[in-house]
């Protein structure tokens, strides 16, 4: 990487180790059975977060994260190829931080449980969620088991919002690692 | 006295230059009209916004335009097609930080043509598209 990049990486780590010391300690308050949020390296928050929010790391095993740097060019459907260094330095930093969701418990009945079911499965068999994808993880369908149920379906067919990989729509502070259900709206097109 | 620095102040005068030399990309950022020069020169021939106007407007055997994620007259926040996360506007005069990195340009042309066109866009191509976004105000 040039010396130029690496110094606008400097300055932004800078600022954001400020930013994220302030968080934290807002994090710690309301961490129950939350997600595991670190702060995010400048490069990962420079590169990964052009196309939806920069997810957080924790959130899949360091072999999805490994998949999805290395085939940016297939990437769901869109082109988000990058240079080999670029790659290399976002692997190191992704895998190092993996695995790190909550251990959800098993949803009791309904549409959360299937899904649970489903994913649980995959995921025991192959070591990873079906497409590498945070979505189709079972802890993802366990920690949402308490949304409302009208919620729920129309999460399922994926009408009302654009997707539900869009964690933003819902949650707030997203983009800041902050997904606590006291920053959740339901978004204008789900209100019943 | 000498008029000629001591040997000690012409190594430090050696090593500010160097500091300035070092440090100018730093502190220089390109404009939207070099970064149109650029291509303009590989492309050998004048851009023409109308026809890059048509370009960025119209699908090519793809499932989506530039427009798609840009809208159709890019003065305004776009939409990302699949994700639905907002886009700043792509017209220099609508996003001073638009056209001011080549390599950030550079990305999203492969990424972007790649994925309307199949294929990388030319020289030509681009600079008929950053002339059309430039007469935008
Ligand atoms: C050019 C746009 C773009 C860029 C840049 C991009 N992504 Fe994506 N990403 C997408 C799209 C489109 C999807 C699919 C979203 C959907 O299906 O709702 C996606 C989905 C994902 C998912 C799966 C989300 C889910 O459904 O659980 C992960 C994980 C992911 N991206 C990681 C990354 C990482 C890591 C980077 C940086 C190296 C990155 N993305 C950069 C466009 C992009
Ligand atoms: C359609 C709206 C919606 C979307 C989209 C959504 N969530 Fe949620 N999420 C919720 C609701 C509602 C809750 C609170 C559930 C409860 O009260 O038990 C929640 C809870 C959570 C929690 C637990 C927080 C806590 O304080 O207990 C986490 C972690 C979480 N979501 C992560 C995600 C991630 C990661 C994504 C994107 C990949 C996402 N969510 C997308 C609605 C959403
Ligand atoms: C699938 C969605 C999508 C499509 C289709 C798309 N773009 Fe983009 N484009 C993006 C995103 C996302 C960005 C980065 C946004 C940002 O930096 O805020 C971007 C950025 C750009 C940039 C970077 C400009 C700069 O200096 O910041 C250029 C140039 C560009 N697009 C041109 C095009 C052209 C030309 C086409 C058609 C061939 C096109 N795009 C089609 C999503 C798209």
């Amino acid at each position: 990487m040039s010396n130029r990049s690496n110094a606008a990486i400097h300055a932004a780590s800078a600022c954001l180790a400020f930013a994220s010391a302030a968080l934290s300690s807002v994090a710690l308050a309301e961490e129950e059975r939350n997600i595991h949020s670190v702060p995010l390296l400048p490069l990962y928050q420079q590169e990964c977060s052009a196309c939806h929010i920069a997810y957080q790391p924790g959130m899949l095993p360091a072999g999805s994260w490994q998949r999805i740097v290395n085939n940016l060019k297939q990437h769901y459907g869109v082109n988000a190829s990058l240079d080999e260094d670029t790659v290399k330095e976002l692997e190191q930093w992704l895998t190092a931080q993996a695995d790190r969701a909550p251990a959800m418990p098993v949803p009791p009945e309904g549409h959360a449980a299937r899904s649970w079911l489903a994913f649980k499965l995959f995921e025991v068999e192959t070591g990873h969620p079906p497409e590498d994808r945070i979505t189709r993880s079972s802890w993802f369908w366990g920690i949402h088991q308490r949304m409302p149920s009208a919620m729920w379906r129309q999460l399922e067919n994926q009408k009302a919002i654009k997707s539900i990989s869009n964690c933003d729509t819902c949650h707030t502070t997203a983009d800041k690692g902050n997904f606590s259900k006291h920053n959740v709206r339901a978004p204008a097109a789900l209100k019943p | 006295m000498s008029i000629f620095p001591s040997p000690s102040v012409t190594r430090l005068l050696q090593v500010l230059a160097l500091a300035l030399v070092a440090a100018a990309p730093c502190v220089h950022a390109e404009t939207s009209e070099q970064i149109l020069d650029q291509y303009r020169t590989q492309a050998g021939t004048a851009p023409d916004p109308s026809r890059g106007q048509q370009f960025f407007t119209s699908k090519h055997d793809h499932e989506w335009s530039c427009s798609s994620c840009h809208g159709d007259k890019p003065v305004q926040t776009g939409k990302h097609v699949v994700t639905g996360k907002s886009i700043g506007p792509l017209a220099p005069a609508f996003n001073q930080e638009r056209f001011t990195n080549t390599a950030k340009v550079e990305k999203w042309f492969r990424r972007n043509c790649n994925d309307v066109v199949g294929r990388e866009c030319t020289p030509a191509e681009k600079a008929d598209v950053i002339s059309w976004l430039l007469t935008l105000k």
